[in-house]
């Protein structure tokens, strides 16, 4: 049998759509107030849960090379457009800091019945739109410094993929470890109760109580 | 319907299984998960309803229009399903609420103008770096894609910085 399949149809995007939205919404990725928590320094799940899924999937792709299951490159690898990807890059990070969400989340916020998800949706219909408006200006930005096509890490650095690997364990243990010492020092992570207090709106300013103190009602 | 909801997955848990979901992704359709894809088909078909010409004759939006229905394409069903998951996870956890969620000191009309400005700049932005969090964070970076490390870096940088300045919106 050889992988992938290359079969995007209806029903595998729909079914691996359910399985991503119940991983994003298990994982508390519908909380704004959980996601943000991440830039606080309070809650670093969304470090954890990224760099395991990275260092599961890619491990997992390279098992599947290595067997032969799986011709090498057989999968779409991005290329680099330096400054477009980082300039853009940097919005996302922006825009997550002051929205609550990024684009994958925002769906399930907005399934977990987050009205600031859906406006988050509008804004970024709306940025898209922007962008498409001034395409031609933008456009030597976007074309800017590429990179080689689909260039990867181990290519780059001229290391074997097992050694990228084990590196990218070695930074995640390393953050996950300084992460868990940074969320008890600032009171997180932040768990599900946290968030779900109150039915609707955000907290007035009288509730003088620090959110990570609050019980559900 | 507000009962105790229950508690997030562990987040190695959560990390582990959308590894394994990220991984058949790629087993089945070569590629892996995404999500901004859809925000720039949903601004193609808006505009080639509310300004049909102008959206055709666009250098950037042209080609989704001329393709037929633009809406009609992988990346649609499955953030169909994502949201599909989210309500299901949502509604049997019950951690389901129909709210405005913000900091404390952020009235619900502020918190959502805060939720547009944000969108706005994530929308702009996954067009500029031709991915997100999902499709380039997470699938382009399992791929070890340099793209996907580039990414991520500058993701990380800006949110940390930009929240030195807003800070207040959340805590």
């Amino acid at each position: 049998m050889s992988f992938p399949f290359y079969d995007s149809g209806f029903w595998p995007a729909l079914a691996l759509g359910v399985l991503f939205g119940l991983a994003l919404e298990g994982a508390g990725f519908a909380s704004a107030r959980k996601l943000t928590a991440q830039f606080t320094l309070r809650d670093f799940s969304v470090f954890k849960v990224m760099f395991t899924a990275v260092i599961v999937a890619a491990t997992g792709l390279w098992l599947a090379e290595e067997l032969g299951l799986m011709a090498p490159r057989s999968v779409f690898i991005p290329t680099l457009y330096a400054w477009a990807i980082a300039v853009g890059g940097a919005l996302i990070g922006a825009g997550f800091a002051i929205g609550g969400y990024c684009p994958g989340t925002s769906a399930v916020g907005l399934a977990s019945g987050r009205w600031d998800a859906l406006v988050f949706i509008v804004g970024m219909i709306a940025g898209a739109a922007v962008f498409a408006w001034g395409f031609d200006a933008i456009s030597p930005l976007y074309w800017a410094a590429p990179g080689p096509k689909g260039q990867t890490l181990d290519q780059l650095l001229g290391l074997p993929v097992p050694a990228i690997l084990v590196a990218m364990i070695a930074v995640a243990a390393g953050g996950f470890w300084l992460g868990s010492r940074l969320e008890r020092r600032f009171g997180g992570p932040i768990g599900s109760s946290d968030v779900t207090c109150g039915s609707e709106g955000a907290q007035p300013p009288e509730t003088g109580t620090r959110p990570g103190s609050m019980r559900p009602t | 319907m507000h009962g105790q909801p229950r508690p997030y997955w562990n987040p190695l848990v959560a990390g582990l299984v959308l590894g394994l979901v990220l991984f058949a992704a790629f087993l089945v359709t070569g590629h892996g998960l995404g999500a901004s894809g859809l925000s720039a088909r949903l601004t193609a078909a808006l505009g080639s309803w509310i300004l049909p010409e102008a959206t055709a004759a666009n250098a950037y939006l042209g080609g989704y229009v001329k393709a037929g229905a633009p809406l009609a394409g992988w990346i649609t069903w499955e953030v169909l399903g994502v949201v599909l998951g989210g309500l299901i996870g949502s509604l049997t956890s019950r951690r389901f609420r129909p709210k405005v969620e913000g900091g404390p000191r952020l009235t619900p009309a502020r918190r959502l103008a805060y939720a547009f400005v944000g969108g706005a700049l994530v929308g702009f932005g996954a067009r500029l770096a031709r991915g997100c969090t999902s499709g380039l964070g997470l699938s382009g970076s399992a791929t070890l894609a340099v793209a996907g490390f580039v990414f991520l870096i500058a993701f990380f940088a800006a949110g940390f910085l930009t929240m030195r300045l807003v800070r207040g919106a959340w805590t």
